[in-house]
């Protein structure tokens, strides 16, 4: 690269730095307030963009009409924010973790769909900013005016970010509730409007960010979820809670995005390397090596350990009589299927048994070994892939199977390595970058994987041809995976895994090597959630990216979660309802995610502990 | 025989210095009690000898190799068993299992895979909870304890290591008076039947001077007395440590 090429990518990733700033300050004090991972954060990003393309369209395109547009859309983004946190975030302060986070993932596929109704499918392509559409010539080169607005945006944002924390009552309240939440509450802070307030100011700079970009970048229903993994790696790398560490990892992240685009093709040690096709990756690998040197970020600090008890969970019992019969009567009616039910109903079992065993490789992982993984479609998806591959390359069909769930087992080793140095959000953040690391791997290298077009004719074996055929071999297997697990949970091993979660300093004085359990566990679980993966890819005949993209991994919390996480059985009851929701939802109505979106919210504002955990609690008080 | 030796014991937090230049040592079978009015440096000596914190200075030794540095559960590994000031234990399991869990990791067999936890070692398990009067709430979960049962499960959890050295942080703290006098007693006949080593920081005298057989005194990280207890009492610099503000 020359010099002035280099200039050029210099400033273009400044300019790209600021929108993604504002962006992750939003969320880094929405989180360092309430705690609460707001996922729908990226969907108010995209109602920015949205609303900022439509007013400008409105309000007309004078210098006048495009700030006013911009500002009004950010504004509304917080008013709609501040709605979203007083009429339901507020009910689920007291709940666990992941729960909040279902919440505010049914709150993006409402607001997906609604974008989806509101605006259609098309891109929106937004107006250039009047009197900023020109380009200067800096060292020889065209550089848009408009960026260099950005460029100084960001900085001037940071600064009233700045003097609003440390200069204003408000601000010191923020602070304060930042470090302490408790004592900030003890010493008589009104949470409510504080909470409220955080939320509306967090969301304001999403939606500004987004309205902001629009002479960059179009509208598209895709960007909520792609913003929000940018932003969660911004802010576990700048640390959470904190602002000028937000604004040093926008930087970052974005110069080295900026020079892998620069960069482009290399060619060197005669291989090709793509610079402009890491860039997807690129950031997850900052982060991941980050959060290993540096598990609370650049800037953040070492999360003050949660006062008083967790979750609390009852011991663990054999099943009772009662439901190993249920569970016999089950698998009966299941092994009966293909005389009693049609075609149809065969595959939609087929889907159930496969995401049981994903839903209960999951409960695994996020259960009794506390680890929050938002990234298991990984191993689903690398199992899938695997399977997939295997076969394309000429192994049987019975061998590329079993190929399948060695590739996720591999994968998770080599991630699982990494994670369980991390705990709390960050495990959670860094299972997700490794999960769209997998992602972006699999859509780029489309000589291998196939891109974005995936694997197509992965069919089963001749013997296994047939709809009943298959139906069983998916029953045998996610049957006796399912059945692994468990016994493996009542195994010294699950013990040990349960032992670390409710307590790592008594598990480290009575010997157990914890790291060493967890990584055990992980590896595990993912070895089963491939296997889940190689079943769905024949049943399916082909695979997409879809298999390892982030809402995989949620449908997978969700099950696990809507079933009830403190329960084994749980975890496949959830699967169950969820898939046959899933498929009947998306039969009846275009709107199917915003369908599932409020079920999932009226579900959990009705049970914050999951459903199978409110029955168990109500049949127990019937029989006290 | 010497179970535990410290020499010359150093720790340093920025420039306070929290323990200077200690030294003592536990024989098998004695008890010994470490006191000293609040910030005298006992729980930063404690947390050396159990592996949470590094000595900037001064060796640690049982049984003659160096246990200074080492993690708490490589300490495990060696036969020393412990007890925390603010109890842990694992609160999703009975007490039973609590105890099982110690035993598993004793005898290595965490990693087993199929066979069923609950089955494993299941007498010796109930052996030790009998032993410090716990066995009728064996199937009890440890979240529903009272707190001086919990202080009883823990000191069964470092029976189950077969311990020659046993490390008791505030062994009584929360525990009622009749309660805390019971436990030591049972700790000290423990020490003595088995031949076990045991240090323990206290902060009840009464619990102090009538259990252990002798007691070291730390103020403001340095060791000003030692001996049994009819000698620290006497001690004039322990009674002005003591006494000395009300005195004032």
């Amino acid at each position: 690269m020359t010099a002035s090429a280099i200039l050029i990518q210099f400033l273009n990733g400044l300019a790209s730095a600021s929108s993604l700033f504002f962006v992750a300050a939003g969320l880094s004090l929405i989180f360092g307030v309430t705690r609460i991972v707001n996922f729908a954060h990226g969907s108010l990003y995209m109602l920015g963009t949205y609303m900022g393309c439509s007013l400008v369209e409105y309000f007309g395109r004078t210098p006048l009409g495009f700030w006013g547009g911009v500002l009004i859309a950010g504004l509304a983004a917080a008013l709609i924010g501040a709605m979203i946190e007083a009429t339901l975030l507020r009910r689920l302060y007291q709940a666990p973790e992941l729960l909040q986070l279902l919440a505010t993932f049914a709150l993006v596929l409402v607001i997906k769909d609604f974008a989806l109704w509101a605006w259609g499918p098309e891109d929106v392509l937004g107006p250039r900013a009047p009197g900023l559409d020109g380009a200067v010539t800096i060292a020889g080169r065209a550089f848009p005016e408009y960026d260099l607005l950005l460029i100084a945006l960001g900085p001037v944002v940071l600064g009233l970010l700045w003097l609003l924390l440390t200069r204003t009552r408000w601000g010191s309240l923020v602070r304060a509730a930042t470090e302490d939440r408790e004592m900030a509450g003890a010493l008589g802070v009104n949470q409510g409007w504080l909470f409220t307030g955080v939320f509306a100011l967090g969301s304001l700079l999403a939606g500004f960010g987004g309205a902001v970009n629009i002479p960059r970048e179009p509208a598209t229903l895709m960007m909520d979820l792609s913003i929000i993994s940018d932003v969660f790696v911004v802010v576990v790398v700048g640390g959470m809670g904190s602002i000028p560490g937000a604004f040093l990892a926008a930087l970052l992240i974005s110069e080295i995005k900026a020079f892998c685009i620069g960069i482009g093709e290399v060619h060197a040690y005669g291989i090709d390397i793509s610079f402009s096709k890491l860039t997807l990756v690129v950031e997850f690998i900052v982060m991941a090596i980050v959060l290993v040197i540096r598990p609370w970020g650049l800037l953040g600090r070492a999360a003050s350990v949660a006062r008083g008890p967790g979750t609390l969970e009852d011991p663990l019992r054999s099943p009772s009589r009662h439901l190993l019969a249920l569970g016999v009567a089950v698998l009966g009616v299941l092994v009966l299927m293909p005389v009693l039910g049609d075609a149809y109903t065969l595959v939609l079992l087929g889907d159930i048994l496969v995401f049981a065993l994903f839903s209960v490789s999951l409960h695994f992982i996020i259960g009794p070994a506390g680890m929050h993984s938002f990234g298991h479609a990984a191993y689903f998806g690398l199992g899938a892939y695997g399977a997939a591959l295997a076969l394309k390359h000429l192994v049987p069909m019975e061998a590329a199977l079993f190929a399948g769930p060695f590739v996720a087992a591999l994968g998770a080793v080599v991630f699982g390595w990494f994670c369980v140095r991390l705990s709390g959000v960050y495990l959670a953040m860094l299972t997700l970058a490794f999960a769209q690391i997998t992602w972006s791997v699999v859509f780029q290298w489309d000589s291998f994987t196939g891109g974005s077009n995936g694997v197509v004719d992965v069919w089963p074996a001749a013997w296994l041809g047939s709809k009943t055929a298959y139906y069983y071999l998916t029953l045998v297997l996610a049957t006796a995976g399912i059945l692994l697990l468990w016994r493996m949970l009542y195994a010294p091993f699950g013990y040990a895994l349960r032992a670390v979660r409710d307590s790592p300093l008594r598990a480290d004085a009575i010997g157990i090597d914890a790291r060493r359990f967890q990584w055990a566990g992980f590896s595990l679980a993912g070895l089963f959630a491939g296997l889940a993966g190689a079943l769905y890819a024949f049943s399916k005949g082909s695979i997409s990216p879809e298999v390892v993209a982030i809402p995989r991994s949620v449908d997978g919390l969700v099950m696990v979660l809507l079933g009830g996480i403190q329960t084994l059985t749980g975890p496949v009851a959830g699967a169950a309802v969820f898939t046959w929701l899933q498929d009947t939802i998306a039969r009846n109505t275009d709107f199917w995610r915003a369908t599932l979106g409020v079920i999932i919210l009226i579900l959990v504002l009705a049970f914050p502990q999951g459903a199978t955990g409110m029955l168990r609690r109500r049949f127990a008080r019937e029989q006290s | 025989m010497t179970a535990l030796a410290a020499r010359n014991l150093c720790k340093a937090y920025g420039g306070v210095q929290a323990v200077d230049d200690v030294s003592f040592s536990v024989a098998a079978g004695e008890v010994l009690a470490m006191i000293g009015p609040n910030g005298a440096g006992k729980t930063t000596c404690f947390n050396m000898v159990n592996g949470q914190l590094l000595p900037d200075k001064g060796t640690l030794e049982f049984e003659g190799r160096s246990i200074a540095g080492r993690a708490p559960r490589e300490i495990w590994r060696m036969g020393v068993g412990r007890t925390f000031q603010i109890t842990a234990t694992f609160a999703s399991m009975t007490v039973r299992e609590n105890v099982q869990m110690a035993l598993l990791s004793h005898y290595r067999r965490l990693a087993s895979l199929f066979s069923v936890a609950a089955r494993q070692h299941r007498e010796e398990a109930e052996g030790l909870l009998e032993r410090v009067g716990m066995r009728d709430q064996a199937e009890r979960a440890c979240a529903v304890l009272a707190y001086g049962d919990l202080k009883r499960v823990e000191l069964a959890i470092a029976l189950a290591n077969a311990p020659r050295l046993l490390l008791m942080d505030e062994p009584t703290a929360g525990m009622a008076p009749g309660e805390r006098s019971e436990l030591m007693q049972l700790t000290a006949d423990l020490a003595r039947d088995s031949n076990i080593a045991v240090l323990f920081t206290e902060h009840d005298m009464d619990v102090v001077f009538t259990h252990a057989d002798r007691i070291v005194v730390l103020a403001q990280g340095r060791l000003i007395a030692q001996g049994d207890p009819a000698h620290v009492r006497a001690d004039a610099r322990v009674r002005e440590v003591y006494l000395g503000s009300m005195h004032a």
